[in-house]
């Protein structure tokens, strides 16, 4: 088969995968697609365990060590019968707390701890690099079968190249897949379906390929059983001790691996999948492992001396000239070591963005980055970026490590050291759970002595003599201490060196996890998050997100939903949830209910993540992770901005509403004043014109001449009444409108105030009045309008003269100078005005009293106001003068307005 | 019979006026100007009719009429409202308080002479 077209079938298969992933995104996103949150979906992404190691190792597996291989499946199935209660435990906690990564679970426990953040990502990162090696080196090793010309070349050398090339393409592949956009949630419904459909490549894969060699190859079930009975297989012996050491580690890495964390408990959607996921799961590991002994057997006897049993699954119809099945064999490889890498890239870029880059760029740059948060989205640059790197940078180790090793060694062997070096955070993340008294301390000092004892006595001598550590510390120890010999700790000689470095590794990090922990006490936080873990199902019989225990006030739920949906779209919420509750207004009571729905209500609108954070701060949650913060970093600068205009937009229209008010109140002010006015001119037009009709009606109709003169008069009097009347009307319009043309000029005070008493004596001329004046004081000369100013003393002195109810009626002038201005006060002794209407009595229409028949319209005092006013200055009621007293202010040299 | 009309108005022309007209048409005509004192110059009168303004000093002519028509000396008395404002809503007021029937200002003097009888020959 060219070597192109499987090129290109590689190229097309992963173009298929990419649709896939990118039709479920875009439709999951446009509305629900429910079975794709099935258990069968998420059942079939569990299956990423099943990696290139299992696909083409497990029968060079079987090949090298017999039944060996069935303790890789045998841990996992172990863990899901047996264990499901422990999984469920840790989907529960992953689903509360948010959990993005094995690491952020260990972190999240020890009281959010960055320091246990880093350890895990180092351990993960590390131990994950030979087994992404592996992956490198089954799928060159696969590409080289086809490479090499049939039928003589079955011996495959390392192509480097190819390899190389392999690194670069998943690279790319999986920053495609897993970092198109940042998901606040770590879900990637899409990626999680392209795996489901990897995961059926490869099973039907294999079974095709199984199916050909035991129907095809040989003559059925019964020939294989004799066949195997007759190969080497069934001599092997099954040695005790490291069957429990693997399936004890196999079942360690199902939980503690990063991509096995990530498909477990992360991209969990509905904890009801696990049941399925408990049994569907091993009938997986069933089929995947059915005709591993079969293709061995029959491999180990068709093919030459010396061909990699690895390939088998491979070589094996190739060498039959089936290229269809080879190719199909060939994709479920493929799949298997794309979907591992993918997923475990995609787990691994979040520790390391998360809790490595993150941390370091906020405190690298905090200045740019509290600045740059005001630039949207450049948080959301960096992480994005920061994974990017991680991908290349993780692949990038899993080549050095592959070239390293000199990619000799059998897969099996490289994925158990993997699996050795995860399992050292299997005693945190299990003491974490169930331990409440596991402290920080304790899980740093075992993981770091864990981590440090896998590295020394297996990973590092994975390199082989010489490599790393140097040949001699293999055989004396380093300086020289016998006891610290890599495959001999403590002089435990004769061990197997995978069991060796497991059980120094995990019991020395037990043992420091356990003192550690006893020893030292929990912080607050920590506490709190124990708690909140060891008795996550306590908390969840309340609520699902466990907000039961939360104090979050309904107003300020109700204020901050209101920042993120809106006054209204918040408002309908809340009376919406008010009414169910049985509640008037708009305040429900905060059920923990409620507070879930609300949050994934705002996570609609600001993502998950700060929804998570904002709610977590008001139900009194100390539960931020650094997830939290980063988003929140990045998501606050927009909601602030997007908050402040609102806030601008609110005051704009508070302020103009505010406005609006004023204006309408004044509108509504001046109708009905002028209602009122109206009324009050109707009422005086027509008084005196009663009169006047009734007594010309009288007087036409002829009545006795002595009535006739008198009814004439009161005719006359009161046509020069409303003559009078409709002269103030006049001149009171013309003073409002500030139209009036003022005569400016010099006069002489004293000869002005003369007229004004010579004036007013016309004023009930029969009441004699005794004036006091001070012509000294009087005698100035002011600059004004004289006629106008006259006019307004006119009309006091006569509204003296009228209304003065003294027996004895005194009318006092006092003129004062002060400064620039002039004081002038009309004081008589009589009662005065009531203090209730002495500031209405410069009102139009204002008379308090129609009990003197002197015939004013109760404009007077009206009319001097805007005089006074026009003149530049002031009249006003004079209160405690022992009568009625006005004072008039003006200035002593009045200049035309410029 | 003659009829007694006691005539409550503030403006001494007016209420001469009236005063002239329905004397000279045969009633017997009192005049009172106060407003505050007004209810109790009903009482002392007891008129076959009541002129009443709208618009007296300190007192509202509604308010007299009202209380007369809460009290059964007077409720049924025929009152003859009086007003200068002649809104329509001031006739309804009036209406509503009680009035038997409500001129506007001016008015012509066989009109009121007019009402006048109307009323007292109820």
């Amino acid at each position: 088969m060219p070597f192109n077209i499987l090129v290109l079938a590689c190229l097309a298969y992963v173009i298929v995968l990419f649709l896939v992933a990118f039709m479920v995104e875009r439709r999951s996103m446009a509305g629900a697609l429910p079975w794709l949150r099935s258990p069968l979906v998420y059942t079939l992404s569990l299956s990423i365990y099943c990696t290139a190691w299992t696909f083409y190792g497990a029968v060079g597996y079987a090949a090298r060590s017999g039944l060996e291989f069935l303790t890789i499946y045998l841990g996992p199935t172990l863990v899901f019968v047996g264990w499901w209660w422990v999984l469920r435990k840790l989907v529960r906690i992953g689903r509360q707390q948010r959990v993005t990564s094995i690491a952020d679970l260990i972190s999240s426990r020890y009281g959010k701890s960055n320091l246990l953040g880093v350890i895990v990502t180092v351990i993960a990162v590390v131990a994950a690099t030979p087994y992404i090696a592996l992956q490198l080196q089954s799928v060159t090793l696969s590409f080289g079968v086809f490479a090499s010309a049939p039928p003589e070349g079955w011996v495959v050398e390392g192509n480097d190249s190819t390899s190389l090339w392999v690194a670069c393409g998943l690279a790319l592949f999986t920053i495609l897949f897993g970092t198109r956009n940042l998901d606040a949630k770590e879900q990637h419904t899409g990626v999680v379906t392209a795996i489901a459909v990897e995961a059926v490549v490869k099973l039907v894969a294999l079974l095709a390929v199984g199916i050909f060699v035991v129907w095809g190859l040989a003559d059925g079930p019964a020939d294989i059983f004799a066949r195997i009975d007759a190969s080497r297989i069934a001599t092997w012996d099954l040695q005790p001790g490291r069957w429990a050491g693997l399936m004890f580690l196999s079942a360690a890495a199902v939980i503690c691996l990063p991509r096995m964390f990530q498909v477990l408990v992360v991209e969990n959607a509905d904890e009801r999948h696990l049941a399925t996921a408990s049994w569907a799961f091993p009938l997986y590991l069933f089929a995947m492992s059915l005709f591993v002994v079969p293709i061995a057997v029959v491999g180990l006897q068709m093919m030459p001396e010396g061909s990699n049993p690895d390939l088998f699954v491979l070589t094996l119809p190739l060498s039959q000239g089936q290229g269809g099945l080879a190719m199909l064999a060939f994709l479920g490889g493929f799949s298997s070591a794309t979907s591992m890498v993918i997923v475990a890239a995609i787990a691994l870029a979040t520790m390391v963005s998360n809790h490595i880059v993150m941390p370091l760029w906020l405190r690298l740059r905090p200045a740019q980055a509290v600045a740059g948060a005001a630039v949207s989205g450049d948080v959301r640059r960096v992480v994005l970026l920061a994974r990017r790197f991680s991908i290349a940078g993780v692949l990038g180790l899993g080549y050095a490590y592959y070239r390293l090793s000199g990619g000799s060694s059998s897969l099996a062997s490289i994925g158990l050291i993997s699996f050795v070096g995860v399992a050292q955070i299997l005693p945190a993340m299990m003491g974490g759970i169930f331990w409440r008294g596991a402290t920080r301390v304790g899980a740093a000092l075992g993981l770091t002595i864990g981590f440090a004892v896998w590295a020394y006595t297996l990973f590092l001598p994975s390199f082989g003599p010489d490599a790393v550590i140097a040949a001699g510390v293999f055989a004396e120890g380093p300086f020289g201490l016998h006891w610290l010999r890599p495959r001999a700790l403590f002089g435990v000689e004769g061990l197997d060196p995978l069991l060796h470095a497991t059980f120094w590794s995990l019991v020395l990090n037990a043992t420091a996890f356990c003192i550690g922990s006893i020893l030292t006490f929990p912080g607050p936080v920590e506490r709190m998050q124990g708690a909140a873990f060891v008795n996550v199902f306590d908390a969840g019989a309340a609520g699902p997100q466990g907000w039961a225990g939360g104090k979050a006030e309904a107003e300020d739920l109700l204020i901050m939903a209101q920042r993120i949906l809106g006054e209204e779209a918040a408002l309908a919420l809340f009376e919406a949830e008010a009414r169910m509750q049985g509640k008037a207004g708009y305040l429900p009571d905060a059920t923990p209910g409620f507070v879930e729905g609300l949050e994934r209500r705002l996570a609609g609108s600001v993502g998950a993540a700060t929804a998570h954070a904002m709610i977590s701060q008001l139900a009194g949650r100390v539960a931020v992770t650094v997830e939290d913060l980063m988003a929140v970093a990045n998501e606050t600068a927009q909601i602030m901005e997007y908050s402040q205009q609102l806030e601008a937009q609110r005051e704009e229209l508070t302020r103009t509403a505010r406005q609006l008010r004023e204006v309408n109140e004044k509108l509504t002010q001046l109708s009905v004043q002028k209602d009122a006015f109206l009324s009050q001119i109707s009422h005086e037009l027509r008084t005196p014109m009663t009169s006047i009709r009734a007594f010309s009606e009288i007087l036409m109709e002829g009545v006795p001449p002595e009535m006739a003169g008198q009814y004439a008069r009161i005719v006359h009097d009161e046509a020069i009444r409303l003559t009078r009347l409709l002269d103030d009307l006049l001149d009171l319009s013309v003073l409002e409108n500030g139209s009036v043309q003022l005569n400016l000029g010099l006069t002489n005070l004293q000869q002005l105030l003369d007229r004004a008493v010579q004036a007013a004596s016309h004023t009930r001329p029969e009441r004699e009045f005794t004036l006091h004046r001070n012509p000294a004081a009087e005698n100035m000369f002011i600059r004004t309008d004289g006629d106008r100013l006259a006019q307004v003393f006119i009309n006091l002195i006569s509204n003296a003269r009228k209304y003065c109810d003294a027996a004895r009626p005194e009318l006092r002038i006092v003129v004062r100078h002060r400064g620039g201005r002039v004081m002038v006060d009309v004081i008589d002794n009589g009662s005065g005005i009531p203090k209730a209407s002495q500031a209405l009595v410069f009102e139009k229409f204002a008379r308090l009293t129609d009990q003197t028949r002197a015939g004013g319209a109760g404009l007077g005092l009206a009319i001097c106001r805007e005089v006074m006013g026009s003149l530049g200055g002031t009249i006003g009621y004079l209160p405690g003068q022992g009568g009625a007293a006005f004072r008039v202010t003006l200035p002593l040299r009045l200049e035309k307005a410029a | 019979m003659t009829a007694h009309v006691l005539l409550i108005e503030d403006e001494p022309n007016i209420a001469e006026a009236i005063r002239f007209i329905l004397t000279r048409d045969g009633c017997r005509v009192s005049t009172h100007g106060g407003g505050v004192d007004a209810v109790a110059a009903v009482h002392a009168a007891r008129p076959d009719l009541l002129i009443l303004d709208l618009m007296l000093p300190g007192v509202s002519g509604l308010d007299i009429l009202a209380t007369l028509r809460a009290d059964p000396a007077t409720e049924a008395l025929p009152v003859l409202m009086l007003t200068a404002k002649g809104q329509d809503r001031d006739r309804e007021a009036a209406e509503r308080a009680g009035a038997s029937r409500f001129m506007s200002k001016p008015f012509s003097n066989a009109e009121i002479i007019a009402s006048v009888r109307d009323l007292v020959a109820r």
